[in-house]
């Protein structure tokens, strides 16, 4: 009976995909020239984190667009009003994904490799932020719940790191300048590992319209 | 904020058509009270029920209770004339006397023995003031009604109601046969008058409910489904079928 509704509904969700899918590349991109060194690896992130920007722009008028046009209530309006919020989170991951591509182009060739954590740390926001993204595909709460969870693990990951790194500036003070870029690395993927439990936390209301 | 109006156990029959089943609901004082569903889910007939309209419709068989101030509306000892005062009713059609507007207004006080010339005026003067149409209608008391907009004729009918001082304003659609911008004033008059009475709006407009009123009722097939805080029904509906009627995904 809502025929044209729910076609806009579902062409908002396939843009959500993609905003998502985005994001993820853009990590696992920035991820990937951290451990290798590869700068021109984290060059290519710069471009996605601009798509990300638009998308958000897109799907923005898409939800002012659904709002004046169709009058959403109950679930309909829980599912827009989340999106709206969802990709402000995203947005952000797209940033912080450049931020740290940008930091490790000042490392000069240099990996993260000497803290082995950082990596873990990588992959983990990496995990929260697919999750955060498939439980709003699938509207999976005990997906979102999971990935809210484990952003105890992130922050566990930040202090370990941190101390690590305090460790790495007495013993070779001449690295401290790598030291500190290393933990602003740190502290923008426990910020992405923010950002996808801020998703995860609107899916759930989105799904059930509990908000914490 | 006590509840005005009760329904228990409340069932109505049009001959053998069930046409309200079990209704049973609390509506809260000085609040606006909406009552939402498809066309015969017996949204009308609860409202008419709620003042006793339906005695003028033969062959209407109720069983159960409503209270009013906790006393039985259908109880033997109760004055009709004197519940549909307390209980004043807004129809969908603007429908003025064919008469001035001062005497639309003053046939129900005269009607419950008020004669004073000083004592009518005020009244007059109050009630349209108290339904927005005060200054509009000022200069032309002794014009006749029915040369009135729909809107202003709706204003006027609501003034009408209020000029026999009831406590609670039922009101059927009161808006569907008005253009935009007398919806809106009618919309706002009712905001303005919760603060003295208690409203109850039959609406087919769910936007119209989302913005003016405090609590929803959804009836489904006579049966009264969902009933709750305004917010809360358009939000998180508890009813599947509920979900489905207001997100338009019925049938």
């Amino acid at each position: 009976m809502r025929n044209r509704f729910d076609e806009q509904l579902a062409k908002l969700n396939t843009e959500m995909i993609e905003m998502g899918a985005l994001c993820e590349e853009a990590i696992a991109l920035a991820s990937k020239a951290l451990t290798t060194g590869d700068v021109n690896l984290a060059e290519k992130v710069v471009p996605i984190s601009s798509d990300i920007d638009h998308k958000e722009r897109d799907i923005e008028s898409h939800c002012f667009k659904l709002i004046l046009q169709q009058q959403p209530v109950a679930k309909d309006l829980r599912q827009i009003s989340a999106a709206l919020k969802m990709i402000t989170d995203m947005e952000r991951i797209g940033d912080q994904a450049e931020d740290i591509a940008e930091i490790i182009t000042y490392l000069q060739g240099k990996t993260a490799n000497e803290t082995v954590h950082i990596k873990d740390m990588a992959a983990e926001t990496i995990t929260m932020v697919t999750n955060s993204v498939d439980a709003y595909v699938k509207q999976d709460i005990s997906l979102a719940k999971s990935v809210i969870e484990h952003d105890d693990l992130v922050d566990e990951y930040f202090d370990r790191i941190k101390f690590s790194l305090i460790k790495m500036i007495s013993k070779t003070p001449e690295n401290g300048e790598y030291a500190l870029d290393l933990l602003m690395i740190a502290k923008y993927f426990e910020r992405i590992g923010d950002h996808a439990t801020n998703i995860a936390e609107w899916v759930i209301y989105s799904v059930t319209g509990n908000r914490k | 904020m006590g509840d005005i109006l009760t329904a228990k156990n409340l069932n109505l029959w049009y001959d053998k058509t069930k046409a309200l089943k079990d209704i049973n609901i609390n509506i809260p004082e000085n609040s606006i009270t909406a009552f939402i569903g498809p066309s015969g889910c017996g949204k009308s007939t609860f409202l008419k029920t709620l003042n006793r309209m339906n005695d003028l419709i033969p062959n209407v068989k109720i069983t159960g209770e409503v209270c009013y101030k906790g006393q039985d509306i259908y109880g033997n000892s109760v004055d009709v004339n004197e519940l549909r005062r307390n209980i004043g009713m807004v129809f969908q059609k603007p429908n003025p006397f064919p008469m001035s507007i001062y005497d639309n207004i003053a046939y129900g006080p005269r009607t419950h023995g008020i004669k004073s010339k000083v004592k009518l005026d005020e009244i007059v003067e109050q009630s349209l003031r108290d339904a927005a149409i005060w200054d509009e209608v000022k200069d032309r008391l002794k014009k006749n009604a029915l040369g009135m907009s729909g809107g202003q004729q709706q204003r006027l009918c609501i003034a009408r109601a209020l000029a026999v001082k009831p406590d609670i304003l039922l009101m059927d659609e009161p808006t569907s046969a008005l253009d935009p911008i007398s919806t809106l004033r009618i919309e706002e008059l009712a905001i303005e008058l919760k603060k003295s009475y208690t409203i109850v709006i039959v609406t087919h407009n769910m936007q119209q409910a989302v913005r003016i009123s405090d609590y929803t009722a959804f009836f489904l097939l006579g049966e009264l489904v969902e009933f709750g805080k305004t917010d809360q029904l358009f939000s998180q509906p508890v009813d599947k079928r509920t979900e489905d009627y207001i997100t338009g995904r019925f049938g």
